[in-house]
């Protein structure tokens, strides 16, 4: 079991309210994942030049002063710093294809949690609840997110196993249920050149979907062929730079329930996680079908 | 007299507010001090989606609950009477045993999941597995029901004023399936039959009970065709 929300806002102006709107989303969840939690928070894109990386390191104390003087030197650009604890969001005009190896490299210790032009990464082991208030989800700005509390069934309790997972860039699943055949995904997608960080099976739904998206596909045709190649239960929750997509598997064992108003799209495993919401009441509600895709633009 | 009617219905009803009160606390009551206290209908307000509302009832009351309900509300209901003036979530009325559970929005999975007496009543739509398995108890949906609806269900009615999903009535037993809308497929070994006489006076009573305004003639029948009551051996184990 575990528990996924999301919010998209409709209306500009609410997206200073994103996180204090999700928090108790999330609080509430913790009941189907007390151990684990995490977001994908979508804030509007940065220049087209330019990239942002969420990086994590094993120790809240870490010498991120050092890190940056370390980067700057060695790229000899600009960039800047956002430091929450152990998580840190470094934005500068370099590609990940770059940053990447050059991380690995010189800084093994730090995990980079995503890339892209508009989403960041927090994400850690420890009660929902605890986690929010860590790293002050309240006060995320935002156009949309996609979060996760978690009950560990196919892998370790560590923050690497936590959700969401990224593939590429700005592309990110949050997950409930379990997938049948990580390992045979796996396989297929190191043929091709796809390197893995976890041994967690939603990474291997991450990463298939993210590689038919960057085969041509588009969102829903990528979800379309995930309903052919991955077997297991899900109800998946995707967010890119601009969509949140919603599906669940054949069987639909897995729950989910969409609120829609004029303000906002909200998902979450359960109703009770949406009863806070304003105008919950003269919302649209309803259960996504099995094998339907659902999606939102910003 | 009127502020005697109106004495006599405060001290027969009692709210509980689960904005500040817990469902512990309203369960406790419905179980242990409802019998005796001359309460005759007890209103939930704020339900806010919480799990296991008004459970295990073993007495006969009008429970009221003014909003979403989350999951196995009703459970295990016996003699009660209660209303859902919202939507439910997972296994609404669960294993009942007697008495009416009315639901006026739509109920997500396994409603009414082994129930074997009383009445569940669906306003809305009923989504997968409604029925499963269940033992006696009558469903009447106002709306369409979900895949896999009615799996292995032994006995009661269950009435489908809308459209019914895949793989209907998969391995039924003796219940029967009433179904106005559009069958998406059949279950193994469920199979569609003529309407007799007793199938519309049954469907004619149950949507009566239900409140809803169709015409009995307009349903079809779906029952088992008991091919999976027996062994088989000349299947030759090619399934």
């Amino acid at each position: 079991m575990c528990g996924i929300v999301g919010l998209l806002v409709k209306k500009p102006e609410l997206r200073e309210s994103l996180g204090r709107l999700m928090v108790p989303m999330m609080v509430e969840m913790a009941a189907r994942g007390p151990e684990s939690a995490g977001l994908a928070v979508f804030t509007g894109p940065i220049g087209a030049d330019r990239r942002k990386f969420s990086l994590y390191a094993p120790s809240w104390s870490y010498d991120w002063a050092g890190f940056e003087a370390a980067f700057i030197q060695h790229f000899g650009t600009h960039a800047s710093i956002d430091i929450c604890g152990n998580h840190a969001v470094l934005e500068c005009d370099e590609s990940a294809a770059r940053v990447k190896p050059w991380l690995a490299e010189t800084f093994p210790q730090l995990h980079m949690l995503a890339a892209g032009r508009a989403m960041d990464i927090y994400k850690d082991i420890g009660h929902p609840a605890a986690v929010a208030d860590r790293y002050d989800f309240s006060s995320l700005t935002g156009t949309h997110l996609v979060g996760h509390t978690r009950m560990a069934t196919e892998s370790a309790v560590t923050p690497d196993r936590a959700h969401p997972f990224t593939a590429g860039e700005d592309f990110c699943l949050v997950h409930n249920g379990t997938i049948s055949n990580p390992y045979m995904i796996r396989r297929k997608l190191e043929h091709h050149g796809i390197r893995f960080e976890t041994d967690n099976d939603t990474e291997a739904a991450c990463r298939y979907l993210e590689w038919r998206m960057r085969e041509g596909d588009d969102l829903e045709t990528a979800l379309q062929k995930g309903f052919e190649e991955l077997d297991g239960f899900y109800t998946f929750l995707i967010g890119t730079g601009d969509k949140l997509a919603l599906v669940r598997d054949a069987f639909a064992c897995k729950p989910a329930i969409v609120a829609e108003t004029d303000d906002y799209v909200a998902v979450a495993s359960e109703f009770r996680a949406l009863a806070h919401l304003p105008g919950i009441d003269h919302a649209k509600l309803f259960e996504p079908m099995p094998e339907e895709i659902y999606s939102w633009k910003v | 007299m009127e502020s005697v009617t109106a004495d006599r219905a405060a001290v027969a009803t009692r709210r509980f507010d689960l904005a500040h009160g817990t469902v512990r606390d309203l369960n406790h009551f419905l179980h242990r001090e409802l019998p005796g206290s001359g309460v005759t209908r007890v209103d939930v307000e704020n339900p806010g989606g919480r799990h296991a509302i008004a459970v295990g009832i073993d007495h006969p009351v009008d429970v009221e609950v003014l909003g979403h309900g989350g999951y196995y509300l009703a459970g295990m209901n016996k003699h009660a009477n209660i209303t859902v003036h919202g939507n439910v979530g997972w296994g609404v009325a669960e294993n009942m045993m007697s008495g009416t559970v009315r639901v006026k929005g739509f109920a997500s999975e396994a409603a009414g999941a082994t129930g074997h007496g009383g009445t569940l009543i669906i306003e809305g739509d009923a989504s997968l597995r409604c029925g499963i398995s269940m033992k006696g108890i009558d469903i009447v949906v106002g709306g369409s029901i979900g895949n896999y609806s009615a799996f292995m269900a032994q006995a009661g009615r269950l009435v489908v004023c809308g459209d019914a999903g895949d793989a209907l009535g998969d391995s039924l037993y003796e219940a029967v399936i009433y179904v106005r809308g559009r069958i998406k497929s059949l279950g193994a070994d469920a199979r569609e039959e003529p309407m007799t006489a007793a199938d519309l006076a049954a469907v004619a009573e149950l949507l009566g009970r239900a409140g809803f305004p169709y015409a009995p003639s307009e349903f079809k029948r779906v029952a088992s065709a008991r091919s999976l009551y027996h062994w088989n051996a000349d299947a030759d184990q090619e399934y």
